[in-house]
């Protein structure tokens, strides 16, 4: 049986960087080109949906979250349902960050290979400066200075990691760098207290990616900017784009650091929740694992205190906030949700876009 | 033949839109009875596929049971450049409607076989019972579709080389670069036009205006392609007073003086057939 052929009418949709009144055809998980199958197939939708005039954005692609909906990614295991859960509400795609504490070895293979068959990772455990190690437990930094093999060791194989987030001030880092580069995984800088030139170097040896800017880094400092001064860094190649993921919440980041990434490299900027798995829970008190999470006015706090535990901000909130906070429009918001981080991943071919042969 | 005379371009595309309406649904078509229509290209007849697409939208025509005919396309140039007629055809017009694209004939000028591919047009037109209503706009130099001047005014569907006027003036569409102007289309002919039950002619501007005299005040003369029309029993030209500028006063007037009577083929509660049968 031929697959159906949906075609959505009465819509604006998000393309090319504007919102346009277009119709969009479906086929069998992939968005097609109408113009085509007139002229070539001569036939018409199988179904049509009235959109009723509302507007379709690609689905927002999260590069760092660590659950959600009461579970925490951690500890994930047979939990196979809460994936679809949280599907549901927002994504298209998601990489999934494992934290690093309570993680086994044994525990991050089961996970990766029970789940990652069709999502990918980011794993960020372990090669931190332990200096800026945020929340992730000391015992559970680890260095590189044995090279490629030490983050073998850990992960076991590489094959489903997408993105590893690293601090290139250490030994070794540009062997490092290079042979995650060359594996097709994304190398994130971050959890780090690297100069400029050290972020530089590692930018020459292949990273591309920034984690959580502002945030576990050194803050800017005019004569050594830091990791930040990747952003406006002239001694990286002219025709490489570095990507940086940016917490809109306007808890995590401020608005005023907001607006200076947005002006300085737009079209570097990633919108990322870093949410908990408090994230999608309602109003009210929660056990999660062995804590009691208290979900009021839309903050997640340690249950009677006034103690933040972490972001629980959905993606089209941080959408709506970043919109507000810096005033680009709607359209560039929604893209640094969908495809820049694509175009991070190198997948903007088939996810962050409403083009031809992207998937749906 | 009639000449209607309209105050501004814009007229001219909603009294065009509104009398295709018109001739569509007093047609009644059906699955046994399609409504064959000719269409154009060109800046012309855009305005009158963006009102028919609104009365689509309204509910007021249905474009199912309609079968079209473009009149032409360029050879060698990719179905997807902004310049084909496919692509024109495509974005303003049929994706917007609910024509069956099985229903829809543009010539492929990237066909194998270019004379073939002509020859088979006429075919299909015959198949589908011939043209009830052709619409054409014209070129400055009084050219219908790609007929160019000189074109025989019987001639039939076929491969066309192109004056190096047309090329000139299409340079504005490809860079500014005349070298890559197709110098080729496919074209129906003069004597395809002639053949459909009714012709309709939109023309406007000023630099239309000498092509519009070439067609009403003088005779029949292949260099002037248009003219051919005056030989056709029922013959529309729509027009706005800028392409009136060539014309004499007198034929001004006279055509005006039939309004009235123009104005009836396009009032909704009047009966059709009858306005189109009192001249």
């Amino acid at each position: 049986m031929t697959p159906k052929l949906s075609q959505f009418v009465n819509c604006r949709i998000l393309r090319n960087h504007k919102f346009i009144k277009e119709d969009i055809w479906v086929r069998d998980g992939k968005i097609v080109n109408p113009e085509k199958i007139f002229f070539d197939e001569k036939i018409q939708a199988d179904i049509v949906i009235d959109c009723k005039g509302l507007a379709i954005a690609p689905g927002f692609i999260e590069l760092q979250i660590n659950g959600g909906y009461g579970y925490d990614f951690r500890f994930v295991t047979e939990q196979r349902k809460s994936w679809s859960y949280f599907l549901l509400p927002n994504f298209s795609y998601f990489s999934t960050r494992c934290v690093s504490h309570s993680f086994t070895k044994n525990k991050t293979k089961k996970w990766r290979y029970k789940w990652c068959h069709n999502t990918r990772c980011t794993c960020r455990r372990a090669f931190y400066q332990p200096r800026k190690e945020g929340a992730h437990p000391a015992e559970c930094i680890l260095d590189y200075e044995k090279g490629i093999s030490a983050i073998e060791n850990l992960y076991g194989s590489l094959e489903n990691i997408k993105l590893i987030t690293l601090a290139p001030e250490f030994n070794n880092s540009a062997q490092v760098i290079r042979s995650l580069t060359e594996k097709g995984i994304v190398v994130s800088l971050g959890h780090s207290t690297a100069n400029l030139s050290q972020g530089e170097a590692a930018v020459n040896n292949g990273a591309t990616f920034i984690t959580h800017l502002f945030n576990a880094m050194l803050p800017f400092h005019h004569r050594d900017p830091g990791l930040v001064g990747l952003l406006a860094s002239d001694n990286i190649p002219k025709n490489k784009s570095v990507y940086f993921g940016i917490i809109a919440d306007n808890i995590h980041t401020h608005p005023a650091a907001l607006r200076i990434a947005y002006r300085v490299h737009p079209n570097g900027l990633v919108l990322v929740t870093d949410a908990v798995s408090a994230h999608g829970l309602t109003e009210g008190t929660h056990k999660i694992g062995q804590m009691n999470v208290e979900i009021r006015d839309k903050k997640a706090y340690v249950a009677g205190t006034n103690t933040l535990c972490g972001s629980i901000a959905t993606m089209i909130e941080c959408v709506q906030l970043f919109v507000k906070s810096t005033g680009c429009t709607p359209e560039y918001a929604l893209e640094a949700a969908s495809l820049h981080p694509a175009q991070a991943l190198g997948i903007e071919k088939t996810k962050g876009t409403l083009n031809f042969g992207a998937d749906c | 033949m009639r000449l209607v005379i309209l105050d501004s371009s814009d007229l001219v595309s909603e009294w065009a839109a509104k009398y295709v309406m018109r001739r569509i649904n007093y047609f009644k078509p059906g699955p046994d009875k399609y409504f064959v229509l000719g269409l154009p290209t060109g800046g012309t007849p855009y305005g009158m596929y963006q009102k028919l697409i609104e009365y689509y939208k309204a509910g007021k025509v249905s474009f199912k049971y309609v079968k079209t005919f473009n009149m032409d396309e360029y050879v060698n140039l990719p179905r997807d450049h902004p310049e084909s007629y496919h692509y024109y055809m495509w974005n303003n017009f049929f994706k917007h409607i609910d024509i069956d694209p099985k229903n829809v004939h543009i010539l492929d000028g990237n066909a194998p076989d270019l004379v073939a591919e002509c020859n088979n047009y006429e075919k299909k037109i015959a198949d589908a019972g011939g043209v009830e209503l052709f619409i054409g706009g014209i070129g400055p130099d009084g050219h219908i579709a790609f007929n160019e001047p000189g074109s025989s005014l019987v001639s039939r569907t076929r491969v066309k080389t192109l004056a190096q006027d047309t090329l000139e003036a299409n340079a504005r569409f490809f860079d500014n670069n005349i070298n890559k102007v197709p110098k080729q289309a496919l074209t129906v002919g003069v004597g395809t036009v002639m053949d459909a039950e009714e012709v309709m002619i939109l023309i406007t501007g000023t630099h239309k205006a000498f092509a519009l005299y070439k067609a009403v005040e003088e005779g029949v003369n292949h260099m002037w392609t248009v003219s051919a029309f005056q030989q056709h029993p029922h013959t529309l030209m729509i027009c706005d007073e800028d392409a009136t500028l060539e014309l004499r006063v007198k034929t001004v007037k006279y055509f005006k003086a039939l309004s009235g009577v123009h104005q009836k083929l396009i009032e909704e509660d009047t009966s059709l057939e009858k306005y189109r049968t009192i001249h």
